[in-house]
């Protein structure tokens, strides 16, 4: 009943195990996000799984930027005009039916291509619409996603990590030792597990375990089910365990864990601990439910037991480094979500690296993709020749009738990718207590940080605020001498509606993200504002107002810059930095290089994972 | 065989959702997003299994209803020209037609036909999704990840419910009109403002906190994956009833009396949100009545909107920069104020 007691969690174990776990059941438990670096211990593992799959099992290799025509399948062009009918070719998800795919570098798959493995593996087919095809074509698989991600910010897509049953993170070689089952045990095991029984008390400790350790989705309790499953098949028994159960909570809960289970009753209460002492465990308790351990209504003797057995076990099996990252990097996590999002990376017409075609006329700069458009012409061709030989029957036989014809129909052009742009606000306080001088500093500061921008081809955009309001003086543009103009004209003087001025920065700043650029917002004040969102005047409300405004920026999850434009640094300018998630920057010990440094590693961070 | 509707446990709102657009198709679909692991799309998909059959042409490629055959399809009126006679007509499960990501345009809105081209040397049409999810439902998962020149051509189709192909010097025009279907996490990105609006109703699903309805939902996801046929089997009676429900429900949604100052406290309340157009007050209106007809009243009354404001006005307010609440928060802050507290 005690942590201490549960079985110890050994990575190099973990490692053979889920090989094996993973050969006996590829398709139900979706496969092993295998975090570890291109070496000789990552091939070992991989050789591994090779050696337990069944003889003849279909094993492939998806490269990072494969076509959707490479991986779902499509229209064989030559098959197709050589048999002089449709032929169509197996992408090769369908091609690794009952098998197993790796993919590489998969800490760097688009959103794209991870929502079509996903949908795979939930549907166990591929489902082609493609190129006047459709096909349902079997494709029960497993996957194994190669992670060579060195930081924490790079990561799998987040669709499939929560459909990959295993997370393993492989720091060393597999111990000989820990090797114990071959080909053979594999192939006994797949045909027992159908037979593989589990028990209802089992569903119900993994349940409660996920959700101690703030496991939200519920594929993984389902897939901790599956694993204890294939762990008593694999062991030869009839059914599921307690000690399946635990394994399978420390191999497919743990490393989901987002938070520690609330401590026990009896360390936080003492009453408690006496009516624990009063009622042993065999007693269900029909007391409300505290406020963090919701207790289900069958609270059975042995389902109590086994849910804390199998949490303890998987408690201890919890990384701490990991709980203790996430607690402390809360706030750069919204960030980096924010940054990963499909916003960061854009479709522009013309400029990026080329990913596949589409139909379409070659208008408004796209390019047109002859070898797409010639592909797409070439199945036409007997059909287009019979057309005009009808049409052209009276006129002699034109020497034109080896020549391809190609229509509009058959135009496509090529789809760029184009890193996301940054887009950088600034948002600057014209108000009296800026002082004119300061005022003048801060545009010095613009002028330099606009020279950043145009070498770093940023699109910029301008907000002052001033008297009762903020003003969009600039529209995000390129064009950097419209934003030097629209500074030097800026008169100073009045109040500072510092709340105005964040809630304009935010509103441009979403509508960047919409448009799929990621803003930067830069803000230049001394931090006192005046005037209350209201256009009221008084310190005490524009300053709640302007936290508050400050607060919403950092909720949006937006990459924020304040540079302290007073001639001390200002205690409010600090809290307004801070509850803006902001770099904090005091303007006037700030030279010109620090603050192009600074504004870089900001727009650079935003620009992480392209 | 797909897992049944019944079954699904909790996630009222998206279940009574997908109910309303049975019930009344004019509603426009929905739209649902939310956490990973929710299911999302088997309760999408569970609807297929769910819907009654519908009546259509026999023949007709876009499955047209016998009863208003009269119009424009060029199908059925090569059908009739063909017999001579009236139509025939049959029933027929409703298309539940899923567009996946990766699809090609000429499958979405249909092409020449390869096959017969190449080896007749014939130029036919060959329809493409939104023709086979003519009269039924368009499923896209993980809509906010679909290309964009897919969404444009699915915003047009959505509005004018018509699917007009140009090509080879052949030109197809045939219904389309389906309720459309979508579904996706939030952190993939957003929706096209265009295309949200598409959507009559949107609703949000979170994973279920209560650890009972958790141990159901896993209990229940793993007995119909060992024996799926026992697992549909046991859950017959369950999908009747639900069918059951709609049938009843569409009969009486004609007879649903929408009084007057309903109709005012919808517009009222989508005054008071600032919700963009009309679209948002006419889909509460429709929903409202759904949701009489589906629950058995015969006239809309403020329980019918309260329960149908957050759904179809939530994904058409306008972002306040002022106010970080949640759009349902708001709905229902706005509800309050007008009607006072449930």
């Amino acid at each position: 009943m005690n942590a201490a007691q549960a079985a110890p969690a050994e990575p190099s174990q973990d490692a053979a195990l889920v090989a094996a776990l993973f050969a006996v059941d590829p398709a139900g438990l979706g496969g092993v996000a295998l975090r570890a670096s291109a070496d000789p211990g990552r091939d070992q593992w991989l050789a591994l799984v090779k050696a337990l799959l069944p003889a003849g099992v279909p094993l492939r290799r998806i490269p990072l930027h494969i076509s959707d025509s490479a991986l779902l399948g499509g229209l064989d062009l030559a098959a197709t005009l050589q048999a002089g009918r449709p032929v169509s070719q197996r992408g090769v998800l369908a091609q690794a039916d009952g098998g197993v795919v790796m993919l590489a570098m998969a800490e760097r798959l688009s959103a794209a291509t991870a929502a079509r493995l996903a949908a795979v593996l939930d549907c166990g087919e591929v489902l082609l619409e493609r190129d006047g095809l459709a096909l349902r074509q079997p494709a029960r698989l497993g996957m194994v996603a190669l992670d060579e991600g060195q930081e924490d910010e790079e990561q799998l897509p987040a669709a499939l990590l929560d459909r990959l049953a295993f997370h393993l993170h492989l720091q060393s070689g597999i111990p000989e030792s820990s090797v114990y089952w071959s080909r053979a045990d594999i192939e006994a095991a797949r045909l027992r597990l159908p037979n593989t029984g589990i028990d209802a008390q089992i569903v119900q400790a993994l349940c409660a375990t996920a959700q101690a350790l703030g496991v939200a989705s519920l594929r993984a309790p389902l897939l901790a089910l599956r694993v204890a499953r294939a762990a008593a098949a694999l062991v030869g028994e009839a059914a599921a365990s307690a000690d399946h159960a635990t394994l399978a909570a420390r191999l497919v809960l743990a490393p989901r864990a987002t938070r520690l289970p609330p401590p026990p009753p009896p360390e936080t209460q003492p009453e408690d601990a006496d009516d624990s002492a009063q009622t042993p465990d065999d007693m269900s308790e029909p007391e409300p439910t505290q406020d963090a351990s919701p207790e289900p209504e069958a609270g059975s003797e042995g389902y109590q037991a086994l849910a804390e057995t199998v949490l303890a076990a998987t408690q201890a099996a919890v990384p701490a480094g990991l709980l203790a990252a996430l607690q402390v990097g809360q706030a750069s996590r919204a960030r980096a979500q924010t940054a990963g999002r499909a916003g960061a990376v854009r479709k522009n017409q013309n400029r990026g690296r080329p990913i596949g075609a589409r139909r379409g006329e070659p208008r408004q700069g796209a390019r047109l993709n002859v070898l797409e458009t010639l592909r797409a012409a070439a199945p036409w061709q007997t059909l287009r020749r019979l057309t005009r030989a009808e049409r052209s029957s009276a006129r002699p036989a034109q020497t034109g009738q080896l020549r391809i014809e190609v229509r509009r129909d058959d135009f496509h052009v090529t789809k760029f990718k184009q890193n996301s742009q940054t887009t950088t606000i600034f948002v600057v306080d014209a108000s009296g207590s800026s002082a004119l001088n300061r005022l003048a500093e801060a545009k010095g500061a613009v002028e330099l940080l606009l020279a950043d921008c145009y070498v770093r081809r940023d699109q910029v955009a301008v907000i002052a605020f001033r008297d009762k309001q903020a003003e969009l003086l600039l529209s995000p543009t390129r064009s950097l001498a419209r934003a030097k103009r629209s500074l030097a004209g800026l008169p100073g003087g009045g109040g500072t509606p510092l709340a105005s001025g964040l809630d304009a920065a935010l509103t441009l700043a979403q509508q960047v993200q919409r448009r799929g650029d990621t803003p930067v917002i830069v803000l230049l004040t001394d931090g006192r504002g005046n005037i209350a969102r209201s256009g009221a005047p008084g310190r005490v409300q524009a300053n709640a107002d302007a936290i508050e405004a400050a607060r919403q920026i950092k909720s949006a999850g937006l990459t924020a810059l304040l540079l302290d434009t007073s001639p001390q640094a200002q205690a409010m300018a600090q809290a307004l930095a801070q509850a803006m998630g902001a770099h904090y920057l005091p303007l006037p010990h700030a030279g010109a290089r620090q603050l192009s440094q600074a504004v870089k590693a900001a727009t650079g961070a935003s620009q992480h994972g392209y | 065989m797909t897992f049944p509707f019944s079954a699904i446990v909790g996630q009222d709102e998206m279940k009574l959702a997908m109910l309303v657009c049975a019930v009344d198709s004019s509603i426009g679909g929905v739209l649902v997003f939310g956490d990973r692991g929710t299911g999302k799309s088997t309760a999408v998909r569970a609807l297929a299994g769910l819907l009654p059959k519908m009546r259509a042409v026999v023949g007709c490629r876009y499955a047209c209803d016998p009863a208003k055959a009269g119009g424009g399809c060029e199908s059925c009126a090569g059908l009739r020209s063909g017999s001579g006679g009236p139509l025939r007509s049959h029933l027929i499960p409703v298309p539940v037609v899923d567009l996946p990501l990766g699809a090609t345009e000429d499958r979405v809105v249909g092409a020449l036909d390869l096959e017969r081209a190449l080896t007749q040397g014939v130029k036919a049409f060959e329809p493409g999704l939104l023709a086979r999810a003519n009269r039924g439902f368009l499923y896209i998962d993980e809509v906010n990840l679909l290309e964009d020149h897919l969404v444009d051509l699915l915003i047009d189709v959505a509005a004018s419910g018509e699917n007009v192909v140009e090509r080879e010097g052949l030109s197809v025009r045939h219904p389309a009109r389906f309720v459309l279907v979508g579904s996706g996490n939030p952190e993939e990105g957003e929706l096209r403002p265009q295309l949200l609006d598409r959507f009559g109703l949107s609703v949000e699903v979170r994973t279920p906190e209560d650890l009972a309805a958790r141990v159901e939902v896993v209990r229940r996801r793993d007995a119909y994956e060992q024996d799926p046929a026992g697992f549909v089997l046991q859950w017959q009676r369950e999908e009747n009833r639900t069918r059951k429900r709609i049938l009843l429900g569409r009969s009486r949604l004609s007879q649903v009396e929408v009084p007057q100052p309903a109709r005012e406290r919808a517009s009222q309340l989508c005054m008071a949100l600032g919700t963009d157009g009309l679209r948002g007050d006419l889909t509460l209106m429709r929903t409202a009545r759904a949701l009489a007809a589906l629950q058995g009243d015969s006239c809309v009354a403020d329980s019918h909107l309260r329960q149908a404001a957050a759904p179809s006005l939530r994904h058409r307010l306008r972002r306040n920069p002022l106010d970080d609440a949640g759009s349902t928060v708001r709905v229902q802050r706005a509800l309050t104020e007008l009607m006072g507290s449930a």
